[in-house]
């Protein structure tokens, strides 16, 4: 296979991006389509071929492709530079794959809206930055990628720029990943200063070589690890930094799908899982990483249990599994992570494609509260969208259950008190995962019917007036591979206690264990990890059917559960207010960020002294002008006077002084 | 034979007096007059170096003056009627509609 080829797989659908957003606007939607939809089906085919050639017998195990210098100064250079190794072809895999399909989905989705090309051509956009993201072999080109993926969310986040909600949800997620973005780009400052090279083989092949004991390279190595890490809770919207992946739902849902649930918001954990050989190396900066990945996973799950909006349960259950995937990355299993990060791309996806079309058939309508007993009505996503729930929850044999199960296993087996809190953490987290998602269930596809369809039939969803409706085959085709992908996704990575043979793991070896090939020999006690399996297992039936009791047989019961004493009331209060972050931050952070730009950047140093500059200026200008303005009387006769005098001196110094 | 100096100190004398009324007078006919007396007064230094040094070349420069002087006599004489008829008036310190 020609290297040459892994350029065109992000330049494709630039090309797409630039062809949409320049003529887009005088093309029919159908052109506008076609454009969007061939520009990301090639790159998937080129894709497909390259995993066909990568997974063969006696293929390297990297293949890279390098440009001429793009930044050379004396003693540091990068180029522009792809390379792709087994993580990387998962990654592709997703991002094209999965991509793919939303686009599908977006034209039917989409087709009623304003601004169709602009959707589109946003949406390649993002397709590009993605896919230079995980190509990159570097981490100043992965910063770009990186950068460019944030300006596509920020753009698709604020698609509807009408609404204040949504442009403010836009900035929102822009600027708090600045703050991620200022430690990624101290630890790239670090790294040059340190390793004198950004590109991932160099640093690690540094890392690797240098001795594993020496004191300061580990706290050095911590340091750029912890920096990293920053980066990577803006991107994955981790604590501290998860508050604006919430807001993010303000855009159109198959945006959600694709950036906020699928690829973008996985970066991070890309991010992690590539610096592995650094993270190796600081113990400290790992814990960190499990710490705010368990802490992270809890704290979203508690949330998602009392939203109200369908999009917002799932946006706080992103952030938990996000959390999910930082666990299992901080407790050195990675492959497990990445493997999460595969299944829930798929459930994920599933889940805000099924959750859009369930509002496309409601016409606009996002609240639970109006939505219940639609499993009749569309029975097409009532049933993709059963897969997703059923694989998120953890129940075998879909796709979720192998991944989670196989972080908590990773996690109950990495050793020490620390990690058994946080097995248990992750536990809870899988009780409570289960509850909010069947509770999302429950709420939509059961019971009465709530919808008023004569209230709601002209509002929302433009040119929707014809009542509860299933979607078009164009939004449902999505639906149905993605809940295959969603049901069997996780088949490729059944352990060994389970009678697989975990291919995921072996799959990316090569990269985790840097060319060594693992111990095939799999002689540990197979009992734990069945045990642990079936604790989980019961666990998600357990938060199931607490759902089961709330929503279904007792509908009214949760309200009253809620209002039995004052420590619940709080307790639900506490959740229904989040436990007030946005609140905090806004007057911990943004108020007096915003008092110290006002007081101290606007009135002196903007007022005061850029405007003051150019005022004394003016007023020396002015006041030496009026001084000489005196001369320019417009009095012919005086200038004539001047003129004489002026010729006089002129004689007089040729007759006298000469 | 009347030496040069004469003619030098009168051209001079000639061409103050008309450096002074065009500074101080404020009618215009009079600045105009005064304008003809310097340039008249340049003429007779012409005249007195050309009879001074036998060369008949500062006569011919009297003649372009004079010629010069002429247009601008018709030219200007003609812009301070039409002034006069729009303003009433010959002091220039009232004809002052450009300034500022």
């Amino acid at each position: 296979m020609n290297p040459q080829l892994l350029w065109l797989i992000p330049t494709l659908p630039f090309a797409g991006f630039l062809l949409n957003g320049t003529v887009g606007r005088r093309l029919p939607r159908a052109a506008v389509t076609a454009i969007a939809l061939l520009f990301t089906a090639l790159p998937a085919l080129i894709v497909a071929q390259l995993w066909a050639f990568m997974t063969s017998a006696g293929a390297p195990q990297t293949l890279s492709v390098a440009s001429a210098p793009w930044i050379a100064i004396t003693g540091f250079h990068v180029d522009f530079a792809f390379t792709v190794d087994h993580l990387t072809l998962i990654l592709l895999g997703v991002v094209t794959g999965v991509g793919f399909l939303i686009h599908v989905y977006s034209a039917g989705y989409m087709a009623h809206e304003e601004g169709y090309w602009r959707y589109f051509a946003y949406l390649n956009l993002f397709m590009f930055f993605m896919l230079v993201l995980v190509l990159s072999s570097s981490f100043l080109l992965l910063f770009v990628g990186w950068e460019g993926v944030g300006l596509a969310s920020y753009l698709l986040i604020g698609f509807y720029f009408t609404k204040d909600s949504a442009a403010n949800a836009g900035k929102k997620a822009f600027i708090v990943n600045r703050i991620g973005d200022f430690g990624f780009l101290l630890a790239m400052f670090l790294l040059i200063a340190h390793f004198g090279t950004l590109s991932f083989s160099g640093v690690f092949a540094q890392i690797a070589a240098s001795p594993v004991s020496s004191p300061q390279s580990g706290g050095f190595l911590t340091a750029i690890a912890l920096l990293l890490v920053l980066g990577a809770t803006g991107k994955s919207a981790q604590i501290p930094l998860y508050v604006w992946l919430p807001d993010a739902m303000e855009g159109p849902t198959p945006v959600s799908a694709l950036i906020h649930a699928a690829t973008m918001v996985t970066a991070g954990v890309y991010m992690v899982a590539r610096c592995h050989v650094l993270f190796n190396r600081s113990p400290a900066a790992l814990t960190v990483v499990a710490c705010i990945g368990a802490a992270t996973a809890l704290f979203a799950a508690l949330l998602g249990m009392v939203q109200q909006d369908i999009k917002r349960v799932l946006a706080y259950s992103t952030i938990s599994q996000l959390g999910y995937m930082f666990l299992a990355c901080g407790v050195g299993a990675y492959s497990a992570g990445i493997f999460h990060l595969m299944t829930h791309a798929f459930f994920k996806a599933l889940l805000f494609l099924a959750a859009g079309s369930v509002i496309h058939a409601l016409g606009g309508e996002q609240d639970m509260r109006r939505m219940g007993g639609l499993r009749k009505r569309i029975p097409i996503t009532f049933y993709t969208m059963s897969a997703g729930v059923f694989a998120i929850a953890g129940m075998p044999p879909f796709s979720g259950f192998f991944s989670k199960d196989e972080i908590l296993y990773q996690t109950f087996s990495h050793g020490g008190a620390l990690s058994l809190l946080l097995w248990l953490v992750g536990l809870l987290t899988a009780g409570i995962t289960s509850f909010y998602m069947f509770r999302l269930w429950f709420k939509t596809f059961f019971g009465a019917l709530r919808f008023n369809e004569h209230a709601h039939g002209h509002a929302g969803h433009a040119a929707h007036a014809h009542g509860i409706h299933e979607s078009p085959l164009v939004m449902t085709l999505p639906l149905m591979v993605l809940a295959v992908l969603a049901i069997v996704g996780g088949w490729v990575g059944i352990p060994a206690a389970l009678g697989g043979l975990n291919q995921f793991e072996h799959f990316l070896d090569p990269v985790f264990l840097g060319g060594a090939m693992a111990p095939l020999a799999e002689t540990e006690p197979h009992m734990a990890e069945l045990v642990l399996a079936c604790v989980s297992v019961l666990t998600a039936l357990l938060g199931a059917y607490f759902a089961w009791l709330l929503y279904s047989r007792r509908p009214g019961y949760s309200k009253q559960l809620v209002e039995a004493n004052g420590a619940t009331r709080f307790a639900y209060t506490l959740l229904d207010h989040k436990f007030w972050v946005d609140e905090i931050y806004i007057r911990g952070i943004v108020q007096p960020l915003l008092a110290f730009s006002r007081v101290f950047l606007n009135g002196l140093v903007d007022t005061g002294f850029v405007q003051g500059f150019g005022t004394g200026l003016a007023l020396l200008a002015r006041s030496l002008g009026a001084v000489v303005n005196r001369v320019q009387s417009g009095n012919i006769r005086s200038y004539a006077g001047w003129l004489a005098l002026g010729a006089a001196v002129v004689i007089a110094f040729t007759i006298f002084i000469r | 034979m009347v030496p040069i100096a004469y003619y030098l100190v009168l051209a001079a004398v000639l061409f103050c007096i008309g450096v002074m009324a065009f500074l101080l007078k404020r009618n215009i006919i009079t600045i105009f007059m005064s304008i003809e007396l310097m340039l008249n007064a340049v003429n007779l230094t012409f005249v007195a170096f050309a009879h001074m040094w036998h060369q008949v070349s500062g006569q011919i420069f009297v003649f372009f003056v004079m010629v010069v002087a002429a247009a601008e006599a018709a030219v200007g004489l003609a812009i301070i009627i039409a002034l006069f008829r729009v303003r009433q008036t010959l002091n220039v310190d009232q004809v002052n509609l450009l300034k500022n």
